[in-house]
């Protein structure tokens, strides 16, 4: 294998993710009317962050200066696993698809370590927030890549997402569906987009995410919101892998294709953005139920 | 042509949940309404051999009646009852969709089962066919509206015609018709006297019914 387009694909995990920012937030301004910024927005408030300096508070301690640098090393690890384009990843083992769900555990681990060492409730209410609703989303998860690994026989990611699932979707085509609805929920509760978390808003009643990451500036801040980009990029692939198991063969065309899914699957989360109101805090839990149920349907659907 | 028998059973399932996780009246209806339109596609697509007239009559019956016929005559009890529009369940929707995750388990071990007939086209047939019965109990069970329980009604015939597909070469059409006729029936009768009760008692809670034992 030659080592220039997995150089590419590495390339393109590293710039390409502020990107979807942008196309979402694009798409959220056409729909509601609006010129809106830029779609390289992103991109240049991660630079004007990156000139300011940071400011820490005495009763923080390093958990607090750890958080930021922590959380984004997390993702890069995890997106070394994650096929872009090759039929390889940069780094594949047996059973990797337990180590990369975990490293976004570790980010979100140390990510709410920081916000519990600043000593504010109001982040301390995000945090537990933040846990609650993740304990629901990683049994979800892990039952649609259980799905996955079941049709394609399979537990490392470059093989479940891989040649074979284009095949599977003949044979099994209504569990992937639901597994690939499943983690499509599961992706918009992660990434705090619309219908879990309103990304948009600093409202103490509606946040998740925002909360936790309030008392972070400058440089700090540049990282928190560069890492949680790679994080929508990185659940953003795997979904477009899945529903697009599309292998030419040709390196730059099935580049292409995974980036026109990249593109498409952010103009898509923009319209549910647009379309749908946040949910009540209380319906929050069930919508993940919903998608752990669909992924335990398909689950049984691949078993029996 | 096995996958779009495959593809329907697995929404028909799903429209279980939605009717299970939904808080809004006239979203459940829908979903019932749509489960039945759905199922009125199946004779058609699993006949061996030729299409026999009683199967293209059969489905165009059952889409007129659960697809058109019920959902106005429930949306306009609704609306003239002047009824909320919202379910109040006795077990919460994020324990019922896990009742109803278990019930799916249980229906797909209990068909595993079962014996399976050779004329049987699909093998997701009986346990969608289960999972639509025991979620149908369930609705009936926790839900305490009036027109809950004719949803779950509604739902319980839409599992037993299910079952009934299995057999879809010798089925004869008249216990079909029949069963038809009997929903239509007690659908039509059910949306006049929740009418009457919604009018003279402003409440259509069947939990306060019991109370009006003398």
């Amino acid at each position: 294998m030659s080592v220039i387009p997995l150089l590419l694909s590495l390339g393109l995990a590293l710039v390409c993710p502020p990107l979807l920012l942008g196309v979402i937030h694009k798409t959220k301004a056409i729909l509601t009317g609006r010129v809106g910024a830029p779609v390289l927005q992103p991109y240049y408030d991660l630079w004007k962050l990156l000139q300011k300096g940071a400011v820490y508070s005495r009763t923080t301690s390093w958990v607090f200066r750890a958080g930021p640098l922590v959380s984004p090393a997390a993702f890069l690890t995890a997106a070394l696993f994650v096929p872009l384009t090759t039929p390889s990843a940069l780094l594949s083992f047996w059973g990797d698809v337990v180590l990369w769900a975990y490293l976004i555990g570790v980010a979100r681990f140390i990510t709410v370590l920081a916000a519990l060492d600043t000593g504010s409730s109001f982040e301390g209410m995000g945090a537990s927030r933040e846990v609650t609703f993740a304990s629901l989303a990683e049994p979800a998860l892990f039952v649609a890549l259980a799905v996955i690994a079941k049709v394609t026989g399979s537990v490392q990611l470059s093989e479940m997402f891989g040649p074979v699932l284009g095949q599977a979707w003949r044979t099994a085509g209504p569990a992937l569906a639901l597994a690939a609805a499943s983690f499509f929920l599961v992706l918009l509760a992660e990434n705090a987009r619309m219908p879990v978390d309103d990304p948009t808003t600093h409202l103490e009643l509606t946040m998740i995410h925002e909360v936790m990451v309030l008392d972070h500036s400058g440089p700090d801040f540049a990282f928190i919101l560069y890492g949680s980009a790679l994080k929508l990029f990185l659940f953003s692939v795997l979904l477009v892998r899945l529903l697009v198991p599309v292998h030419i063969g040709v390196v730059w065309l099935d580049l292409v294709i995974v980036v026109a899914g990249l593109l498409g699957l952010a103009v898509l989360i923009g319209i549910v953005e647009s379309s749908m109101a946040r949910l009540r805090l209380i319906r929050v839990p069930q919508l993940l139920v919903t998608s752990g149920v669909l992924a335990a349907v398909g689950l049984l659907l691949v078993w029996r | 042509m096995a996958q779009g028998i495959d593809l329907i059973l697995v929404l028909a399932m799903l429209l279980n949940f939605l009717v299970l996780g939904s808080s809004r009246l006239r979203a459940c209806i829908r979903a019932v309404a749509f489960q039945g339109v759905l199922l009125s596609i199946l004779p058609l697509l699993l006949h061996q051999g030729d299409l026999a007239v009683h199967m293209v009559a059969l489905s165009a019956g059952m889409l007129a009646l659960k697809g058109v016929l019920f959902p106005w005559l429930l949306l306009r009890t609704l609306r003239d009852g002047s009824m909320r529009a919202e379910i109040e369940p006795l077990i919460g929707f994020t324990a019922s969709l896990l009742v109803g995750a278990v019930a799916t388990v249980v229906a797909f071990v209990l068909s595993s089962r079962l014996p399976s007939l050779p004329s049987m086209t699909s093998s997701l047939l009986v346990p969608a066919a289960m999972t639509t019965l025991l979620i149908s109990l369930v609705v009936l069970v926790s839900r305490t509206k009036a027109l809950t329980q004719v949803l779950g009604y509604l739902m319980l015939e839409n599992g037993i015609f299910l079952f009934g597909l299995t057999l879809v070469q010798s089925m004869p059409l008249l216990v079909e018709l029949g069963v038809l006729l009997d929903l239509f029936a007690g659908v039509f009768i059910m949306g006049i006297v929740i009418y009457h009760i919604s009018r003279e008692f402003d409440h259509i809670d069947t939990y306060h019914l019991t109370t009006l034992k003398g």
